[in-house]
């Protein structure tokens, strides 16, 4: 790994997600509340992140290696299966029932949030449970969890 | 449907959004790799030895930042609504479904629709699904 910075994309990661109003649960389910009065912001922080990050896809793409010459380690799974959508939906529940995703739970850990500590303490015992399941460990596509975001 | 004016924050959003492409531009030039929060977090569960701990490191950044953040711009507080029975059965599903999708808003969501992958686009319209549907459920239903 000759990442000489993840320090500082997870910071960079966290300013966005703080700047954005992804950390404030309320704002999230404000954007997903469609039938309220809706809150479309977080259309917007999706579009800033992706028109970026759709550049610097290409880039790497047409480089096809870093910038340091190290080769791309990108993931390869295209399946869309009952484990793609199910783990979505699944996501998506949780997501919609607290209001937190991953990346904002834990940054908000940062704001000395109890709760936030507590959703993640939580979010850890399902990726857990998750790890223990061999029977899922064993399925061919396994090796894609180590590769995705 | 109507429009939350009042909370509507596009500027703020999008220029959080872009710091958001620049941190996965970053990762992905430097070292190859998808940003994802859910990849980071579930890499290190269980924690495996090898390489530097670039995941940990970046999960360190991530709970900094509000502390960098509160110098640089005006941050409020999340107001987190849910109670510790709800944080709980929200949290799981969370950690296994992002496990079992490999990957969440920032690896499928950002990345995955910003290198145009049909597996991702899936993935996000099944997580949207759901959290419409649970929000209207919980918001207007129940």
């Amino acid at each position: 790994m000759n990442c000489v910075s993840p320090f500082l994309v997870g910071l960079l990661f966290g300013l966005g997600l703080c700047l954005s109003g992804m950390t404030n649960p309320m704002k999230v389910l404000g954007f997903l509340d469609l039938a309220g009065a809706w809150d479309p912001s977080l259309a917007f922080v999706m579009g800033g992140a992706v028109v970026v990050a759709f550049f610097a896809f290409r880039v790497a793409k047409r480089r096809g290696r870093t910038l340091s010459g190290a080769p791309l380690d990108l993931p390869t799974s295209t399946a869309i299966d009952g484990r793609l959508i199910g783990g979505s939906l699944l996501f998506g529940v949780g997501w919609g029932l607290a209001g937190l995703c991953p990346g904002p739970a834990v940054t908000d850990i940062g704001f000395l949030d109890g709760r936030a500590a507590l959703f993640v303490v939580a979010m850890i015992a399902g990726m857990a449970v998750f790890a223990v399941l061999p029977a899922l460990r064993a399925a061919p596509t396994a090796k894609a969890a180590l590769e995705d975001g | 449907m109507t429009i939350d004016w009042t909370h509507f924050t596009p500027l703020s959003a999008l220029a959080g959004g872009v710091l958001i492409g620049l941190a996965a531009a970053w990762l992905l030039l430097e070292n190859g790799r998808i940003l994802g929060a859910s990849g980071l977090l579930g890499g290190l569960i269980p924690p495996r030895a090898g390489d530097r701990p670039w995941r940990a490191e970046a999960i360190f950044g991530l709970v900094l930042a509000p502390f960098v953040a509160r110098v640089l711009f005006d941050t409020p507080s999340p107001a987190i609504a849910a109670g510790p029975a709800t944080l709980i059965v929200a949290g799981l599903p969370v950690g296994f479904g992002t496990r079992l999708a490999n990957g969440c808003t920032s690896g499928h969501g950002v990345c995955g629709l910003a290198r145009l992958s049909p597996r991702s686009l899936a993935a996000i319209l099944a997580f949207m699904a759901a959290g419409f549907a649970t929000v209207f459920a919980v918001r207007h239903v129940l």
